[in-house]
């Protein structure tokens, strides 16, 4: 691999590469993320390769191995270029016709993606529901670029941004540039990136400056920093850059959690090989501009995502949020002033810089430009990543893009926010995605986790599920956290076993409120949303459960029972579906479940073809005796 | 020097002091737990929170841990404070009844009940013992493990430590164990209170720009009807 020098060197070999690009050469695209290689990308990997030596077909086709492209749900799904053919969820034996198909300029009708709303079958990715529509001004060149080969994202036009800032010399200009982007990070609390590089910029930096990229990203569910790391690292990584240029920084860290092996794998790839151009280390490309990158890898605890928390784990100690003010930029990592943002934030860097921060706020709202990704998880019909313009409403994303429902019953509400998010009711579904509008209405940004839920969906339960893993993922620092959380999920579970009253939804908001007023950190602060929001939008169902001891969604277990009806034809698949035995009866005789062995898994009411499975409310009697 | 407001005092402090350092020192009073002078800060009871910034930026913070800054409004005992210590000592004494130190401040607090499901700890996790053994002893033998419900605390994988002296210091400190309650009925939690001071005004409208340190008040005993 060549060291570039000089800036001209490498914009010489840049257009080097990009001349050699041919857009029109048939190329077959292989999502190889995560969530790709869980669903046999590798097989398909294999096949290609081998069918196009053993063809000989190597110089007609070209394989290209990538990230994620968000349609997680239809992995393993391989893309064909030119005509960016889409086919989901395809197996090692259809690979093959495939690949001849490619060959043959052909396209399989049948392996196509089939609509589920209208039975159609729709050829090109950019048609189907699920991307048309979208913005995908990130998630796009996860498409283009495989992670681990550096020159495809320089073909990409990558490295551009550093190469304009450094032939520029204008450190305050990029920031002005970002500030005028209205740039708002992506980790959360939404603050503008501009003003924090503005304010990192005028510490002193006597005895160094820091810059972190936060790839912790604990929040069940959400994977959209994952994504861009396996996808595209070398976009982090310039975004740093252009921030360690603007800001006067020379060390930065790249803290990623453990449990991301296949990203750590590509940033260590891509550290390399930007290390080896000269693009990173001392005197990057002759102009005097050093900047040392490395890697720490978190151990994954939710709470090390909080910034202060972040850096006394960099610094080896335990995972404790600190007080802040003093604020990292001022006093972080080692004492020194320290600037964090996250992967997503980083990402957009270079985007800004090459496009200008007039056309990048051209996308999204007044207050909240460009696009973000979220997860799209729960009960509709297309699920993965999305990237989607600030200032989208809800009912666009859940509907639009996810399909609608899809189960049998009504889209109820959806989380948003991540565990310490807050439910949001359907009947609000108009609501934009920005950070205002979302705080108001009892939920957060967040990281940019959203399930979806309908009716089977019990809202205590779910504020219950979220307290149970915060009870887990708190520090424990704070005592009105730690505890306080631990006793939310005592009242919710009391709740949802019918033994509690209509004081202790008092108790449950006084405490959600000191929960959110009394701790340090934003954990803390923002664990109540789950409880608090369900509260306030679900109240009625929280009183179903206290009232009447029957939880609407049949989701509460303790408060149903499994009994099998007249219905049953003694087929016995229940009997040896139950795992804990407790279905009796004989060949071609009603069945009969013992409540005492029950566990209410309603494995039998999956397998029934009769509907002889009946889920009711407990009786009155049984009740109270529990 | 800084200059700030503290129950609409203006007072003024030297950069780095903390909000209950220099509450104190002009006399107001704010309970705590977790902090002891000598041991460096850590916010971990926040029994001492406090209320600064106005309107709808006004919010709860830790005064044995946040640093006074220039203009900023304190309020040490307003109305949403004292709800929020209340509250913390109600969990104090589900988790800990048989602390003196807790049962005081509870009664001090006014605090006559406890809802939650009774339990017996005796840890709070205040980590006074932590700092005392590192900070003063310069042992380091006990520290914190684990994190959220399992956090707790001892010696490295519960052995014998060599760098403990025995010298009891942790024992010394510690809010919880060291002055016990010697009540009779422990399932009621809440012992009678042998030191009920409540301040009379807790009771009435609130004044939260002020902070009475008149105990009993002769203003309010005068008002009471
Ligand atoms: C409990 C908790 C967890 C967090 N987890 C993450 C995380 O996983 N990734 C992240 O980027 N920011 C996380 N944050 C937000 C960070 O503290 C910080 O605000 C962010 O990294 C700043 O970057 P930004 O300005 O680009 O958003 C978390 C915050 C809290 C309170
Ligand atoms: S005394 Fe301040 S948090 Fe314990």
């Amino acid at each position: 691999m060549e060291t570039f020098k000089t800036i001209d060197q490498f914009i010489s070999f840049q257009s080097h590469l990009i001349k050699k690009l041919n857009p029109a050469h048939p190329t077959i695209i292989i999502s190889a993320g995560t969530c790709g290689q869980a669903s046999g990308a590798n097989d398909l990997i294999r096949i290609v390769k081998r069918e196009l030596l053993s063809k000989k077909w190597t110089d007609q086709i070209r394989l290209r191995i990538t990230g994620c492209h968000g349609f997680c749900e239809m992995e393993p799904s391989v893309l064909i270029e030119p005509k960016r053919t889409f086919y989901p969820k395809v197996n090692v034996k259809d690979m093959v016709r495939i690949i001849k198909a490619v060959a043959e300029d052909k396209v399989i009708e049948e392996l196509l993606y089939l609509n589920p709303s209208t039975g159609e079958r729709i050829e090109t990715q950019d048609e189907i529901p699920f991307f048309k529509n979208q913005i995908r001004t990130l998630l796009s060149l996860n498409e283009k670029i495989d992670p681990i080969r550096i020159d495809n994202y320089i073909e990409q036009g990558g490295y551009k941004a550093i190469v304009k800032v450094l032939s520029k010399r204008e450190p305050r200009g990029v920031i002005e540039e970002i500030k005028a982007s209205t740039l708002r990070g992506r980790g959360g609390a939404g603050f503008p990136t501009g003003l924090k590089w503005e304010r990192f910029a005028e510490q002193p930096d006597g005895k160094g400056k820091f810059l972190i990229c936060n790839g912790d990203e604990g929040d069940p569910g959400a994977y959209m920093d994952r994504s861009l790391l396996e996808g595209n690292p070398h976009s982090v990584i310039e975004g740093m850059l252009v921030g360690a240029y603007a800001t006067g920084a020379n060390e930065g860290i790249l803290y990623v959690r453990n449990e991301y092996p296949l990203a750590i794998k590509h940033l260590v790839i891509a550290l390399r090989q930007a290390y080896q151009m000269g693009l990173l280390g001392s005197n990057i490309l002759g102009t005097g501009f050093s900047f040392n990158l490395q890697l720490v890898r978190g151990a994954g605890a939710f709470v090390c995502g909080e910034e202060t928390a972040l850096i006394k784990s960099i610094e080896g100690m335990m995972g404790e949020p600190v007080q802040r003010p003093p604020f990292p930029v001022r006093k972080g990592l080692y004492g020194k002033p320290t600037l964090i943002n996250n992967v997503e934030t980083w990402a957009n860097v270079p985007i800004i810089i090459n496009t200008g921060a007039q056309e990048f706020k051209k996308i999204g709202t007044e207050r909240n430009s460009g696009t973000k990704i979220f997860s799209l998880v729960g009960k509709v019909k297309h699920t993965g990543l999305i990237e989607v313009p600030m200032g989208i409403t809800l009912k666009e994303i859940v509907y639009g893009i996810g399909g609608g429902s899809s189960g049998k019953t009504e889209i109820k509400a959806i989380q948003t926010g991540g565990p310490s998010g807050g439910c949001i009711p359907a009947t609000r579904f108009d609501l934009t995605i920005d950070y205002e509008s979302l705080k108001a209405a009892q939920s957060m940004m967040g990281s940019g986790g959203m399930i979806v839920m309908d009716e089977h969906t019990c809202m205590v339960d779910v504020a219950k599920y979220f307290m149970n893993f915060l009870k887990e993922e708190s520090c424990g620092k704070c005592f009105t956290c730690r505890k306080g959380i631990q006793r939310m999920y005592e009242i919710l579970n009391d709740i949802s076993s019918g033994k509690a009253d209509r004081s202790t939804l008092d108790l449950l908001e006084e405490l959600s409120t000191t929960v959110r007023d009394t701790t340090l950190c934003g954990l803390g602060q923002t664990a109540a949303n789950p409880v608090l929001s369900t509260l306030h939008y679900f109240r009625q169902e929280y009183l179903e459960h206290i009232d009447h001891h029957h939880c609407p969604a049949g989701v509460c277990k303790p408060l149903i029972t499994y009994t099998i009806n007249e219905h049953c034809s003694g087929c016995q698949l229940c009997l040896r579906t139950c795992s804990v035995g407790a279905i009796t009866g004989e060949k071609k005789k009603p069945h009969h479940i013992d409540q005492t062995k029950c566990i209410k898994c309603g494995a039998c009411g999956d397998v029934c073809k009769f509907s002889a499975i009946e889920m009711r409310p407990i009786e009155t009697s049984q009740r109270t005796k529990g | 020097m800084i200059t700030l407001f503290v129950n609409g005092l203006e007072v003024s402090a030297e950069e780095g002091t903390t909000i209950l350092e220099l509450a104190r020192s002009y006399g107001f009073p704010i309970p705590t737990l977790c902090h002891m002078d000598g041991l460096s800060p850590y916010g971990a009871c926040r029994l001492c929170v406090v209320e600064i910034g106005e309107g709808s930026n006004a919010k709860l913070v830790s005064s044995c841990t946040y640093p006074v800054e220039e203009g900023l409004r304190v309020r040490t005992a307003s109305s949403r404070v004292v709800r929020a210590r209340r509250m913390i000592l109600e969990l104090l004494l589900a988790s800990c009844p048989q602390s003196k130190t807790i049962q005081d401040l509870a009664s001090a607090y006014d605090v006559h009940q406890q809802r939650f499901k009774q339990e017996y700890e005796d840890c709070i996790l205040c980590g006074r013992c932590v700092r005392v053994c590192e900070e003063q002893m310069r042992a380091k033998a006990i520290g914190f493990r684990g994190r959220g419900e399992r956090r707790s605390l001892g010696t490295p994988f519960d052995q014998k430590s060599e760098d403990c002296r025995l010298c009891g210091a942790c024992m010394y400190v510690c809010p919880a164990c060291q002055l016990r309650c010697t009540y009779t009925e422990p399932e009621k939690a809440i012992c009678g209170g042998c030191a009920n001071l409540s301040p009379p005004c807790l009771k009435k409208s609130s004044f939260d720009d002020l902070m009475c340190y008149m105990e009993p008040c002769v203003a309010c005993e005068i008002k009471k009807d």
